[in-house]
């Protein structure tokens, strides 16, 4: 068979395996993504026809529940491969499987990021003024641009590596590793930079002072280490059940534990910034009323759910810590979903509203999502979803349930 | 188990006619997602308009032709002759602004004029010039400021006002932001915008700190008979939905010697602008006579718009 | 004979530059140069109080009413320093000479008007009255306090008697409202024109409409 064929072959044959061979639950959760898919469609042509207009977003909060959810993401992106850090760094050999689904999620991830910005944009027709060569990018000053190229980059690192060893695994040959450990390796600084890169879209902006803060990007980094891996944790306990996938309990705890460490880390760096803000007690502090309490005697609409983020990243920080609660499965789980809870509200809603509230003017305008916003999120969590879902079980197909992918031709 | 020693058995070949299948599936997709996507644009964009370089980039021919065919596209659509220019800068010219805070009432009629010059929408609405009513006790407080008040007669008592629109900075934080470079600093100062390159990403308006930018959140609508024909391409025509504009120092009227409408329309003689490198400008006279101060001075984006108190 | 006739050239030749040279005299430099105007403004104004005192001894002694050629002369020099505006004068007011003529009898003690009562004084009205500005015997003119007498198209140099600082930032361009050109000659207003003489502070305005609130855009 030539190349060609061979990339053929592999392409209809994943695509069988994604599709087929699930049991019921499986072809139920695809249903409910693709619904989410279908109608976000709808509202985003409604979008596209109508401009921007149908979000809440206006002059005052000119970016809102997108670019919040597009922040978390590149999050997720990031921490999902810095699992290979301990993997290389111990030699941690039960967590080197873990390895290919954490650039699954990552792929994953950063396509849900690149959707979101679509979305986000008032001209998506013009996304090729962002191509380098083709358009003009604003380089070396614009964050943005920079923010475009690596994470461009980083996906096409993952997913090359990704693509790569599924297809070595498919077609039962040896994968060579000259060429997929210094990209793996690579991936790893690329993906402390891509969250980098993002933390300083935010922090580089001299006119809002709640994200112009040096902290800012360690802290980017320290809430994505305790996200990304949550959801990777929930996934290896349900391919534990419905597979033949194998992960060593001592591999789920040590990321849990890494987790604790990390979401310590980030508390610490939380408290900082605060102790920063009260003690000073400057005019910036606004922003930090507004997001707990509320300005002008009104009550903010965003105030519950910092609080809510705050003790769930208490509570999930002693669940991973005390080894006890670490090590039960109930336990863990709801750390994980506590953990995930909390930095999607603190990396989003709780990011980017307080840092337009009150506005450069001192307006208060107070935003929440529209319905076509939440509609539109929900289908690009779809599509990452989706995504992550068939490209998961294209890889324990082969990788591990062989003989079911075999009588499945 | 990614196990790289031993080989594992090839699939068996797939049966043909599930290939078929999985085409008409791919090409039923494929068509979809056509539909989805041709259909839903109203503002009937030309190809030459959407390939069109970025500004800059326009030689002397191909301004030309993309001024004509805007010309044609306004005059259709507001059914009276507008002209499209690129006037460039006049030599040996930065231009500055001042406004004198004392003098200022709140009148508003700088905002409205604006918007009729600069041809700004009215439905969903646009004013380049926001006013500030704030305390006289308690001076410039912007978290305790009022953009919406509405009383009968200004100046209302124990108050005083502060227009505020672009600032038109020599360290501009909105240039450095832009990821397409569709904004930038032009020679004789005035910060402009290439609205046919604007990505509507929304970062400048991120980075500005004085709220000068306004997004075309919905289609802009003008009135036809309200319509400014005279129009400059980096500056008042007609904008589009999902683009970023702003004060352009009426770069239209300036670049000619001509006041921004706002200088001219101010019924209380509160502002000034000339040019800062004429020492017998009246803008130099205020720099150098008065006490002017800028905004937010600790960001160090050295605007050229200088308040001053003149009594 | 030869010599007479010779002497009676050179006398004539010199008397004829000498009128030449006198009516040919640089006046103000109308056409707009950019940035140039203001400047050369102002050097002729440095000018002109030499002008003035050269001829104001001859026309002083004379005092009011005896204004000669030498002070309609300078009065028309720096006129032409700052081109103004039409002074804003009600419909068929104006000539006031038309009512007023120069030798009625005028009673110089301030008491109230029978005419004019559309004329509301409210401008330092404990100290002044109408004739602290305008002239009692040629009501088309005002007179400066050591009673030179001003056209209405000058009137700003009566307000910068007691407006000093003001006459001096209207004349930089930096009081008043600006129209025209910002470069090239200044297109000045007469202080009448924005600030009624006889109750110059602004009345209030109504402001127009305030912007929508961000919610209210859909």
């Amino acid at each position: 068979m030539t190349l060609v064929q061979k990339a053929g072959r592999f392409v209809t044959g994943t695509a069988r395996m994604a599709f087929l061979g699930g049991n019921r639950l499986y072809y139920a959760w695809l249903a409910v993504l693709g619904l989410c898919i279908v109608q976000a469609a709808f509202a985003f042509s409604h979008q596209f026809e109508n401009g921007l207009i149908v979000t809440h977003m206006r002059d005052s909060v000119s970016w809102g529940f997108y670019i919040g959810n597009f922040t978390f993401l590149v999050g997720v992106a990031a921490a999902a491969v810095l699992l290979v850090v301990p993997a290389y760094v111990y030699d941690w050999k039960p967590i080197k499987e873990v390895v290919l689904f954490g650039e699954l999620l990552a792929v994953a991830a950063i396509v849900m990021c690149l959707l979101f910005v679509l979305a986000d944009m008032g001209r998506p027709d013009r996304f090729w003024h962002l191509i380098p060569g083709i358009g003009h990018m604003n380089l070396p000053s614009a964050i943005m641009a920079w923010d475009s190229i690596v994470l461009n980059i980083y996906l096409a690192v993952n997913l090359t590596v990704a693509s790569y060893l599924v297809y070595c695994a498919y077609y039962g040959i040896p994968y060579n590793k000259k060429f997929v450990v210094p990209l793996v390796i690579f991936s790893i600084p690329m993906a402390v930079s891509i969250h980098t890169v993002t933390a300083f879209l935010y922090n580089g902006m001299a006119s809002r002072s709640y994200w112009n803060s040096a902290i800012l990007a360690p802290r980017f980094i320290a809430s994505a280490f305790c996200s990304g891996p949550a959801l990777l944790l929930i996934l290896f306990q349900i391919l534990r059940k419905v597979s033949a996938f194998e992960i060593k309990d001592e591999a789920i705890h040590k990321v849990a534990e890494l987790m604790a460490y990390a979401m310590g880390l980030n508390l610490f760096l939380f408290g900082a910034e605060i102790f920063k803000e009260y003690y000073s007690n400057t005019h910036h502090l606004v922003h930090y009323e507004y997001l707990f309490a509320g300005l002008h005697g009104k009550a903010s609409p965003i105030a519950p759910y910092a609080w809510m983020s705050l003790i769930f990243s208490i509570v999930a920080f002693f669940l991973f810590l005390i080894p006890k609660t670490r090590r039960m499965p109930v336990t863990m789980n709801i750390g994980c979903v506590l953990i995930y809870a909390s930095v999607y509200i603190e990396k989003g809603i709780a990011l980017i509203i307080p840092g337009f509230t009150p506005d450069q003017l001192g307006q208060v305008y107070e935003y929440v999502p529209s319905a076509t916003e939440l509609r539109v999120a929900a289908g690009v969590f779809g599509v990452g979803f989706l995504l992550f879902t068939l490209m998961v079980k294209v890889s324990v197909s082969i990788l591990f349930d062989r003989p079911t992918a075999e009588a499945h031709g | 188990m990614i196990d790289n020693s031993a080989p594992m058995p090839v699939p068996a070949p797939p049966a043909t006619g599930q290939t078929r299948r999985e085409a008409i599936i791919l090409g039923l997709f494929a068509l979809a997602g056509a539909a989805l996507t041709s259909g839903c644009s109203s503002d009937k964009a030309d190809l030459d308009e959407y390939l069109q370089k970025h500004f800059k980039d326009l030689s002397g021919d191909e301004l030309k032709k993309v001024l004509a065919r805007m010309e044609k596209k306004y005059s259709e659509q507001y059914g009276k002759p507008v002209t499209v220019s690129a006037t460039p800068p006049l030599e040996g010219v930065l231009f500055g602004y001042a406004l004198d805070l004392s003098r200022c009432i709140g009148c508003r009629r700088c905002v409205y004029g604006c918007v009729e010059e600069n041809n700004q929408s009215r439905n969903p609405q646009t004013h380049w010039i926001t006013v500030l009513e704030m305390d006289k006790e308690e001076g410039v407080n912007l978290e305790n400021s009022n953009a919406y008040y509405d009383h009968e007669t200004v100046p209302a008592p124990g108050k005083f006002y502060m227009p505020v629109a672009c600032q038109h900075c020599e360290n501009p934080p909105c240039v450095k932001v832009c990821p397409v470079g569709a904004t930038w600093k032009e020679k004789d100062g005035i910060v402009v915008i290439d609205y046919n390159w604007c990505i509507g990403c929304r970062n400048c308006i991120a980075a500005c700190p004085y709220g000068a930018r306004r997004f075309n959140w919905g289609t802009p609508h003008i009135p036809a008979d309200e319509l400014n024909p005279v129009t400059e391409y980096l500056g008042n025509r007609p904008r589009q939905r999902g683009v970023v504009e702003k004060c352009s120092w009426c770069i239209q009227r300036t670049r000619k010697g001509l006041y921004p409408k706002c200088v001219e329309v101010c019924p209380v003689g509160a502002r000034k602008f000339g040019n800062l490198l004429d020492p017998d400008s009246e803008i130099r006279y205020i720099i150098e006579n008065k006490r002017v101060y800028i905004l937010k001075e600790e960001l160090n984006t050295q605007p050229k718009f200088f308040y001053y108190y003149g009594l | 004979m030869q010599r007479m006739r010779l002497i009676r050239l050179a006398v004539a030749g010199a008397s004829a530059t000498l009128l030449l040279a006198v009516a040919c005299r640089p006046v103000q430099d109308a056409s707009p140069r950019y940035g140039k105007a203001a400047g050369a403004a102002v050097a002729e104004e440095k000018g002109a109080p030499k002008a003035a005192s050269k001829a104001a001894p001859k026309a002083d002694t004379g005092v009011a009413g005896k204004a000669g050629a030498p002070i309609a002369k300078v009065a028309a020099t720096t006129a032409a320093l700052y081109p103004v505006a039409p002074p804003p004068f009600s419909d068929g007011v104006f000539p006031c000479s038309q009512c007023h003529s120069p030798g009625d009898k005028v009673n110089r003690t301030p008491h109230p008007v029978e005419f004019h009562e559309d004329i509301v004084l409210h401008h330092d009205e404990k100290n002044r009255w109408c004739l602290d500005c305008h002239d009692a015997q040629n009501r088309d003119k005002l007179h400066l306090a050591d009673g030179r007498l001003i056209d209405f198209t000058e009137s700003y140099r009566l307000c910068g008697q007691c407006h000093g600082p003001t006459l001096r930032n209207w004349k930089a361009g930096e009081h008043g409202k600006r129209t025209g050109s910002w470069s090239g000659t200044k297109q000045y207003l007469l202080c009448a024109s924005c600030h009624s003489p006889h109750s110059p502070h602004f009345k209030p305005l109504q402001p127009k409409r305030p912007p929508l609130r961000q919610e209210a855009i859909k």
